[in-house]
């Protein structure tokens, strides 16, 4: 299995690979302009969490890059699928559905830490203090993990080009708006904070910011983390499987 | 060796196939010829290992397709669309396979090189796909399906959309893998393909296989030789030999030519597609066999 898996992962690393400089700009555009915009112009004023906004704002950012960038996975997985037929190539060849998802997961969170360490180096390049242990990339790579086997799951699902895009923008985006990117979710209202409690944007999103303020992170945002990502990295196995039936 | 043993899949409401079989011996080339949605690609994929089918068996040099996932293995496809990775080298694309069938570093670059050099690309391993013509990916596409030296090799359309004289390179690259012991089973909407490459050929209609025979035997079913009306007025009749044909050409009004009868002429019969004229001279009947064939068409 791990073979095939590497065999998966070898060839999204290729295409990364070859497509880098597109990609890291791609990765560098948004981020930076939040940075501006958000981070700078309200940053200097406003002070969260003890922090400064764009010292809050950085951990978000990462939170929701690396699911952005995990997530893409989606998209390419469907060009392979529905315009290269890449995709038969994969499922006519030994490796089965269970290394197929790890390849392509451990690819979505790949990029999901090129994207966050990109945001990282935008950071320092802004003199914005915070801490990236090995707690804020474990944060990152988790968060990741789980937007990764999300996007392999929704690959399988839908279809069409166009139905993925549907998805991302019902599912994805508000996500990103509402995820304790921005803003912290304690503010809000009980009834909005619960809602927005269960994304799991919210508890990564969360943890890193912890991480990154060298402030202790509560075992349960590991655990869901963990668990919703292990549960989609399985439904992903199996809508995998199912695709050949 | 390739096996299928009563295939049977549905789509919703479809029966797509209704129960397939047929075998492939080691060096054999088997030419599976049927109109759109007969259910060809259908078969590809199940003995591919890419659908499964709603009951039946899939076998490849012995072993099932269905219940033992490795003996993909012992499978190579060539699939009917490029599915290459057009951003990537040709050499990267067929490292890519071996990889993905296990194969180590070593064996990966040997057989990279020996199948680039037996299909003419040696030169062309570091260019980019999408760089070469569409004869060339076609030539990728069958290296890379026998990097792993599959017992079985699967060509759906290998020549579809490709000029008159790349088609005959590829051919002539098909009849050397023959050669070397490979399984071939071909999918093609080039009757005259399957005529000049196949060892035996099927007919397949909506999900059923009406006749496999050598093209030969499916031609003289229906008469060795043809008198086609030119005009296109009525349809072709089929003899026995060559004699009668002229002797029926010759009472027509004019426009008649004889001509060998083709495997295209064979299938279009199996397929209700073409129907026989009735012999409008004394004595001059065409082939009794092909009346049986031609089932009542008019």
């Amino acid at each position: 299995m791990i073979q095939g898996a590497l065999a998966v992962y070898y060839r999204e690393m290729l295409l990364m690979r070859r497509r880098s400089l597109r990609l890291l700009a791609g990765m560098a555009v948004s981020p930076l302009l939040y940075f501006v915009t958000f981070g700078q112009a309200v940053g200097h004023s406003a002070q969260l969490d003890g922090v400064s906004y764009a010292a809050f704002l950085l951990p978000g950012l990462v939170a929701m890059s690396s699911m952005m960038q995990a997530y893409s996975m989606a998209s390419e997985i469907n060009i392979a699928r529905f315009y290269f037929r890449i995709f038969d190539e994969f499922m006519a060849s030994p490796v089965g559905p269970a290394a197929y998802v790890l390849g392509e997961v451990l690819a979505g969170v790949t990029r999901g830490l090129v994207a966050s360490a990109v945001i990282v180096a935008i950071g320092m390049a802004f003199g914005i203090g915070f801490q990236a242990g090995a707690l804020f990339w474990l944060g990152a790579g988790l968060n990741a993990f789980f937007f990764a086997s999300l996007a392999v799951a929704m690959a399988m699902i839908v279809r069409t080009h166009q139905d993925q895009a549907i998805l991302t923008n019902f599912i994805i985006t508000p996500m990103a708006f509402l995820g304790g990117t921005f803003f912290p979710v304690e503010k809000l209202p009980g009834w909005a904070a619960a809602v927005i409690g269960l994304l799991p944007l919210t508890h990564a999103s969360r943890a890193i910011r912890l991480a990154s303020q060298e402030r202790p992170v509560p075992d349960g945002e590991w655990g869901l983390l963990v668990v919703a990502g292990f549960l989609c990295f399985m439904l992903a196995i199996y809508l995998t499987r199912r695709v050949q039936d | 060796m390739i096996a299928a043993s009563d295939l049977r899949k549905s789509y919703k409401d479809h029966l797509a196939l209704k129960g397939v079989s047929f075998s492939v011996a080691p060096g054999e080339l088997y030419a599976y010829l049927g109109p759109n949605g007969a259910g060809k690609t259908t078969t590809i994929r199940i003995m591919t290992g890419l659908t499964r089918p709603d009951s039946g068996l899939a076998l490849v040099a012995g072993r099932d397709l269905l219940r033992d996932p490795k003996a993909k293995a012992c499978v190579g496809m060539v699939a009917q669309t490029i599915n290459l990775d057009m951003e990537l080298s040709v050499a990267e694309n067929c490292d890519i396979h071996g990889r993905l069938f296990g194969l180590s570093r070593q064996r990966r670059r040997e057989k990279t090189a020996e199948w680039l050099a037996r299909v003419g690309l040696t030169d062309r391993a570091a260019s980019p796909v999408k760089t070469l013509s569409g004869g060339l990916r076609r030539r990728v596409m069958i290296a890379r399906a026998l990097l792993h030296e599959p017992a079985a090799l699967f060509l759906d359309e290998p020549t579809v959309g490709l000029d008159a004289d790349i088609r005959r390179q590829i051919w002539a690259l098909i009849k050397d893998l023959q050669s070397s012991g490979v399984a071939i089973f071909l999918t093609t909407h080039y009757i005259e393909e399957a005529e000049a490459l196949a060892d035996r050929v099927a007919f397949l209609k909506d999900g059923l296989i009406t006749a496999t025979d050598t093209p030969k035997n499916l031609i003289d079913v229906i008469g060795a030789w043809a008198a086609v009306d030119l005009t296109g007025k009525s349809p072709a009749a089929f003899f026995k030999d060559r004699e009668s044909a002229m002797a029926h050409a010759a009472c027509q009004a004019g426009g008649v030519t004889v001509r060998r009868t083709s495997l295209e002429d064979a299938y279009l019969q199996a397929m209700g597609g073409g129907a026989l004229e009735t012999a409008a001279c004394v004595g001059d009947k065409p082939n009794g066999s092909a009346e049986k064939t031609a089932g009542g068409a008019t």
